[in-house]
């Protein structure tokens, strides 16, 4: 074995002699083209051995002398570009692990942009583009034996990885777009396809291969965060490739397996984002989740619990893996009950964002729909305790979205469990979310089968229509001869709207407000008693003496009403004549209603009522040039149309506006005017008749909310009313605005958010919040800095803190408008100060 | 694209004629020559008089006097002279001679049903016409040969049959050239819900259908199109047709809003429809698709009648003691 050696040993140390001496190019031609007999490319290969032993051991300090010979006059020693080309073949033809190293090597060690730098960096994209790197790869999975072999794997891994960073740090601006992580990810995909493509190859032959190393370099690029550029690449390829061969999907999942643990998160997000759904990510992965424990933790517990930011879709083929394979599926049902844990648990509910507990109860949905009957049947009773606990905890929530998911969720879940039981059905607005999270739960047919299912209806709907055809054809031969009825067009006969033609009520309205009252307190004649509901709004605005006389009496009556006849317009009636009543008599009513709203025998709904009801009336008593609206409340019972806008965008009761437009068009088109004026309608100024009436509505309400009654507890279980009252305080505010009362109001109110400003409940902080603008807006700024300079101050910190660490978005988001606000009104007074 | 063009707003009536001081029962346009130029409205009220709008004017021209204050319930004028019919629930039917000005009662048929059924005359021209009138018992139809006052027949249902009353009647033949002499038949609404074909010269039940669950308030048939429709207290308007040997069969049931038709008519033109309703509207119809056109809803009291003029007007009458006048879809 000695002499052979030595004979490469001699050749190559006299090759790089005569490279770094010589300066005659046909000198260093033929030296190099004897140097290159070892790649095994030339005419009269050398010995294996020969081969073996210049590749493992000279080959790489051969590569390093070329490196530095490397510069513009060295190449153009040869005229005709022969020696740049046997230079750069040894780069490309040799080991491709040694020609990349040496080459990074090269790159790294050069100072800054020079030729040589240049020269080197467009080999490497040479290197690239010609699917060396796959070569370098495939050459990894091989088995090795040799020492120091992880060591090198180690180097090249982070080379290989650490590519578009290292060049893009020397070469600065003169980047090559090859090495720009967008473009160069993408292509390692495709050569590591190249290279699994070999492994699956040699294993069909035989061969024992590893994919570890390709692995690592998929796991490193993903913790790079570049699982976007290589998987995008990747994943659809390995969908193909697995469809119907065993043995890719049996490397995929070996893939999968050898990334490193710390690596296995940023994998797993990739594929489940890239993956079109659960039969692939299935493919893919295989078991992974039952073998690896970390894989398993991810699938299973961050992705479902510490995280929430997959999308659906990819909530669903997580979810569908999971169920697709017996070994897999206790797993599916285990996390179903950790879920539901969760969903239950009322911390979470108190605490967690929204977007977490939609996404939680978004997992619960996808679950049930891909557990079967026996597996919901075993954990039945675990499911039923999970859900009532959860749904009460739901329900409490002030936050109507949070109350929905509740009830969505618990009707899925007790119509699973108890299917043929009577179904479990609230009463909730179709909403987006609804909608969004009914449509997991119905029966949508999977991609494949309803595309199977596409095919059948289309041949009856094509054989039908001759059929139908036909059946016409008959008709009109069936008519009599010479009628014309089939030669007219109903062209001439467009229908008119018939929106206004709806079912007829058969009953008097009462005409006068003390039979109304009499109506709807004692009358036990059902149509009556929804005739004088409808009139009473109109009755109300038209006769205010009369509304005057019985004011209190009538809001007594209507806040105790109830809806006898399920009524469709039921409470909206009922509002609009609360606020019609209170409108109408403003110091006494709101005198009576704050009062009941801390009395004793009321429901919650019913202490609500009383808050909307006031912030409408104070709203309405403060609009300018309300004073002119009564006129147009003529029509009893019809509330659509009191205002006159809503009346003109109605086609049906369109018709005097429209002659009105027609008349007047015409008289402008017939009058000549000499100069424009101003718009001829001015905004009538009138007195906010809110002013001498605020503190009826406001004080009485900040007064008792400390002190619990045996039914009402603000403080306690009613956060819901105390984040209306808060909600309605904060409107009475900012309706106060340019009232003489504003400013003791402001106080007040700041006292009352002061004491609650910690609170718990998120819809009680959302109304603090904006109460805390409202007292900005409505107090003017003077008073504010003269009046409540210590509360700005407390406010403001207060403010930040919620600004910065507030759990609820909508929270922050207040928080910060009202900082704006605060900042604005300190840059109004600075300047003058 | 047309889907997309918000629909005209319904119209509002051509005009309005007031003055009735009670509900309007019955309605007749003038028929004939003398229509075009002196286009004149009859109508019926429930305080038994007669009125003669001109529709030129639009005011009443004169007021027949002649069932003692009990309600008239139906008018109609007769094709070849200035004569009009009149039927009260005074259980008189008065013939008018309203030629150069008269208007004096020439002669009367004394009827004996008290029911509120229409009558209903076949007249072709020539000087002599059928009537049809409700008859003795409660159930039977009585025709009689005009101006004679000859009774013809008594069309009574078999014993078992019970349809109750009849509450409205259409007299009409088969078209001469199908049959060489002409076959009077009647149309019969029930109060059972039925509608029913007579052959009058057989005097026999040429078909039955039930097909309505209220009594039948109103029909109206196109010999044309041998199609009729007809309306009930329920809430359906039924269409039918006289299919080959005179036997009738559904031809389909359109669904209302509001209960309750009084009155159906079809434009002599046989192009749209128009009922009577209860709930105060008019409703118009496209006759041969059946596709509903408009609800003109003017009147604050239940519709009583509708009918159409020659040249395509409308009118309507109602309770609330006004008459609208229409033009809807009127021909070039």
């Amino acid at each position: 074995m000695d002499p052979a050696p030595s004979a490469v040993r001699l050749s190559v140390q006299e090759a790089i002699h005569t490279l770094s001496s010589s300066e005659d190019a046909g000198h260093i031609l033929t030296t190099l083209g004897s140097v290159r007999r070892y790649l095994g490319e030339a005419e009269d290969p050398a010995l294996a051995g020969e081969k073996k032993e210049f590749a493992t051991v000279h080959f790489s300090a051969f590569l390093r002398c070329l490196i530095s010979k490397l510069s513009q006059e060295w190449l153009e020693l040869s005229p005709d570009g022969q020696l740049e080309q046997l230079w750069e073949s040894f780069f490309l033809e040799g080991p491709a692990d040694q020609a990349f190293l040496v080459l990074m090597e090269g790159v790294e060690g050069s100072a800054g942009p020079s030729f040589r730098l240049m020269r080197m960096a467009q080999l490497l994209a040479t290197f690239l583009s010609k699917g060396r790197m796959a070569a370098l790869m495939e050459e990894q999975c091989r088995p090795q034996m040799k020492a120091g072999f992880p060591l090198l794997q180690e180097t090249l891994l982070s080379k290989v990885v650490g590519l578009p960073d290292h060049l893009g740090n020397r070469l600065q601006r003169d980047n090559l777009a090859q090495f720009f992580p967008q473009n160069y990810f993408p292509v390692l995909g495709k050569e590591i396809l190249q290279a699994l493509q070999v492994v699956v190859n040699s294993l069909r032959g035989g061969l024992d291969c590893s994919v570890s190393f390709v692995s690592r370099v998929l796991g490193k690029v993903c913790i790079q965060g570049r699982q976007k550029e290589i998987l995008s690449v990747l994943v659809p390829q390995l969908t193909v490739l697995t469809q119907d061969s065993g043995l890719w999907q049996r490397v995929c999942w070996r893939l999968a397996e050898q990334v490193p643990d710390q690596a296995m998160e940023a994998v797993l997000t990739g594929f489940v984002e890239a993956a079109s759904g659960p039969e692939v990510l299935s493919r893919l992965l295989g078991n992974l989740v039952v073998k690896n424990k970390k894989a398993q933790f991810v699938m299973t517990q961050k992705f479902l619990f510490l995280q929430y930011r997959l999308t659906t879709p990819m909530l669903k083929s997580l979810l569908g893996y999971l169920a697709m394979d017996s070994q897999r599926r206790p797993l599916l049902i285990q996390a179903l009950k950790e879920l539901l844990e969760t969903w239950g648990s009322s911390s979470s509910v108190r605490h967690a964002p929204l977007a977490q507990q939609r996404y939680i109860s978004t997992a619960i949905l996808i679950c049930l729909v891909h557990l079967g009957e026996p597996e919901l049947q075993d954990i039945r009773d675990e499911l039923l305790a999970g859900m009532m606990e959860g749904v009460k905890c739901h329900l409490d929530s002030s936050l109507t979205p949070v109350r929905h998911l509740g009830m969505i969720v618990a009707e899925v879940i007790s119509s699973r469990i108890h299917p043929e039981g009577p179904p479990l059905k609230f009463q909730y607005e179709d909403s987006e979310l609804s909608r969004e999270m009914l449509a997991l739960v119905a029966p949508a047919p999977e991609g494949d089968c309803s595309s199977e299912e596409g095919g059948p209806p289309l041949a009856p709907a094509v054989t039908k229509a001759p059929a139908e055809m036909s059946v016409h054809g008959g008709v009109s031969s069936a008519q009599p001869p010479g009628s014309d009825s089939e030669l007219d067009s109903d062209d001439e006969f467009i229908p008119y709207d018939m929106s206004g033609d709806t079912e007829l009520k058969s009953s008097k309205a009462p005409l006068y407000i003390r039979d109304c009252m009499e109506a709807l307190a004692v009358s036990e004649d059902v149509q009556r008693w929804e005739a004088a509901l409808q009139a009473l709004e109109g009755l109300v605005y038209r006769n205010p003496e009369s509304t005057r006389e019985v004011s209190v009496e009538l809001v007594k009556i209507l806040l105790h009403l109830e809806d006898r006849t399920s009524l469709a317009r039921f409470g909206a009636l009922r509002q609009r004549a609360l606020v019609a009543v209170t409108v109408t008599d403003p110091a006494r009513v709101a005198e009576y209603l704050t009062s009941q709203f801390y009395a004793l025998n009321y429901s919650l709904q019913q202490r609500m009522d009383i808050l909307d009801v006031l912030t409408l009336s104070a709203q309405e008593l403060s609009r300018p040039g309300r004073l002119r609206r009564p006129s147009q409340h003529g029509s009893p019972g019809s509330g659509s149309q009191c205002s006159p806008t809503q009346a003109v965008s109605q086609p049906g009761s369109a018709t005097a506006p429209n002659w009105r437009v027609v008349v007047e068009e015409r008289i402008k088109s017939k009058t000549r005017r000499f100069s424009k004026g101003l718009p001829q309608r001015e905004l009538s100024s009138s007195p906010n008749e809110f002013s001498s009436v605020a503190g009826h509505f406001f004080f009485p309400l900040t007064r008792h909310f400390d002190r619990p009654v045996v039914t009402f507890d603000l403080l306690g279980d009613d956060q819901l009313v105390l984040g209306r009252l808060t909600h309605t305080l904060g409107s009475l505010m900012y309706l106060a605005v340019n009232t003489t009362v504003a400013v003791p109001m402001g106080k007040a109110l700041m006292e009352f958010i002061w004491v609650l400003r910690f609170h718990a409940d998120t819809y009680v902080r959302r109304g603090l919040l904006s109460a805390v603008s409202s007292v900005l807006l409505s107090v003017p700024a003077e008073r504010l800095l003269g009046d409540l300079p210590d509360e700005l101050l407390e406010a403001r910190s207060w403010l930040a803190d919620v600004a910065e660490k507030d759990a609820d978005d909508g929270c922050r988001e207040l928080a910060v408008k009202a900082l704006l606000l605060l900042e604005r009104i300190r840059g109004r007074l600075l300047p003058s100060s | 694209m047309a889907a997309l063009v918000p629909p005209p707003p319904p119209p509002d009536p051509q005009f309005v004629l007031r003055g009735t001081r009670s509900a309007v029962n019955a309605l007749c346009f003038c028929e004939g020559s003398q229509a075009l130029e002196r286009p004149l409205l009859f109508s019926g009220s429930q305080s038994g008089l007669v009125h003669i709008w001109s529709l030129q004017t639009q005011r009443a021209i004169a007021v027949l006097d002649g069932h003692g204050s009990q309600s008239v319930i139906w008018v109609q004028t007769l094709p070849q002279g200035q004569q009009l019919l009149s039927q009260g629930r005074d259980l008189q039917l008065c013939l008018w001679d309203l030629a150069e000005g008269r208007n004096a009662i020439v002669d009367s048929i004394r009827l004996e049903s008290v029911g509120f059924c229409r009558s209903s005359i076949l007249a072709g021209g020539q000087q002599r016409w059928t009537l049809a009138v409700p008859g003795k018992g409660s159930d039977e139809v009585q025709i009689l040969e005009m101006p004679s006052k000859t009774s013809v027949c008594t069309l009574k249902p078999e014993a078992d049959a019970k349809p109750g009353m009849p509450m409205c009647l259409g007299l009409w033949q088969l078209s001469p050239q199908a049959n060489s002499s002409p076959r009077p038949l009647l149309l019969v609404g029930y109060e059972d819900g039925s509608v029913v074909l007579w052959d009058i010269s057989e005097r026999k039940v040429c078909s039955h259908i039930a097909c309505h669950e209220e009594p039948v308030m109103g029909l109206d048939f196109d010999s044309q199109k041998a199609r009729g429709v007809s309306g009930s207290a329920g809430k359906e308007l039924v269409v039918w047709s006289v299919d080959g040997p005179q036997s009738l069969q559904v031809c389909g049931t359109h669904k209302l809003t509001n209960p309750g038709i009084a009155d159906v008519a079809i434009r002599p033109d046989h192009k749209i429809l128009a009922t009577a309703g209860w709930d105060c509207r008019i409703r118009v119809f496209h006759w041969r698709t059946m596709k509903a056109l408009a609800v003109l809803a003017f009147h604050s009291a239940s519709v009583n009648c509708v009918a159409f003029a020659t040249n395509g007007l409308l009118a309507a009458g109602s309770k609330d003691q006004r008459i609208s006048v229409w033009s809807l879809y009127s021909r070039p």
